[in-house]
């Protein structure tokens, strides 16, 4: 058994107006960024999950279809890692 | 008619829910907390209240949609019982698949709160038989993701069974044909952005809401 860290990522379809987006945008272009362009805003979760690779990568494809993201609206995708022993942090 | 008014941590319009049904569909309405297995025996409505269901974290009405009784409101919805979601509740609807679609950001990101117009385009629901065919009520909104969308095929399949039951007059939230509110295919479930339960008193503005009401309940005695 093993622990994983996903990482999914969520923002709207091409075809949804993204006004969250639109408006980032705009202010980024009147901040002189007026080369910027395709701003879209999105959702970033994170997750830990324990089990074997095939199991975790099975279920993490469930939760993030049927719950974390809304198919009729958004796309969605993930990047999974496993965890190497204890996590060190250091500060 | 006996009405269940869900309450999810968050809903801020079951009080009013409640009302409307005491006031205009007799006794037995009561509230049912959304942790519960069942709903009521004997239940005719199940009315599924505006508010902010768990603070609309992660998608509104997503997380509510995946509570205890919402399983008991699909079995209700499949005998062909009623059931109204108004605001929240129409997120709830979407988000559990008893409706088509999803309810996106406003078009201009700003929380709308205000009467709107609407027309009635089909009365020949239980919903609203009431009403008049291109009836215009006014009704409240108050919602900051009430923009209605989906896919093209979705959207000509509600437009060609009439299905859109509600359309905005002036579109203040960038829904898609300017849809308010939407029947499922059976007619027994209805969906709508805009709140019916908060115009059934000349004291609050408009008794537009009651019309609404009043179909339900001569549906159920027609039955």
């Amino acid at each position: 058994m093993s622990t994983f860290k996903a990482k999914v990522f969520v923002t709207l379809k091409p075809s949804i107006l993204d006004p969250q987006g639109r408006t980032v945008e705009r202010a980024l272009s009147h901040l002189d960024h007026g080369n910027v362009g395709g701003v879209r805003v999105g959702k970033y979760i994170e997750l830990t999950l324990s089990g074997s690779r095939a199991e975790v990568e099975a279920q993490l494809k469930d939760i993030t279809e049927s719950v974390l993201s809304n198919p009729v609206m958004e796309d969605a995708r993930w990047e999974i890692s496993e965890q190497q022993g204890e996590e060190r942090v250091g500060a | 008619m006996k009405t269940a008014v869900i309450q999810f941590p968050g809903s801020n319009c079951d009080g009013d829910a409640l009302h409307a049904a005491q006031l205009l569909l007799d006794q037995g309405a009561q509230f049912v907390w959304h942790t519960e297995a069942g709903l009521p025996q004997g239940t005719d409505l199940v009315f599924l209240p505006g508010g902010f269901s768990y603070g609309d974290h992660l998608r509104s009405g997503a997380i509510a949609a995946r509570s205890p009784i919402m399983q008991a409101v699909k079995a209700h919805a499949e005998r062909g019982g009623y059931v109204l979601g108004v605001c929240n509740g129409f997120q709830v609807l979407t988000e559990s698949g008893l409706l088509p679609g999803a309810l996106s950001r406003n078009r201009d990101l700003h929380f709308l709160c205000r009467p709107v117009h609407l027309r009635v385009e089909n009365t020949g629901t239980a919903f609203t038989s009431a009403y008049t065919k291109g009836q215009v009520i006014e009704v409240p909104i108050a919602h900051g993701e009430g923009n209605y969308y989906a896919d093209p095929e979705t959207v000509a399949r509600l437009e060609g069974e009439g299905q859109v039951v509600f359309r905005y007059v002036d579109n203040p939230n960038g829904s898609l044909n300017d849809i308010a509110g939407i029947v499922s295919e059976r007619g027994n479930v209805l969906g709508m952005m805009p709140h019916p339960e908060r115009a059934v008193e000349a004291l609050l503005g408009s008794e537009d809401g009651r019309g609404l009401f009043d179909s339900l309940k001569g549906a159920l005695v027609s039955r």
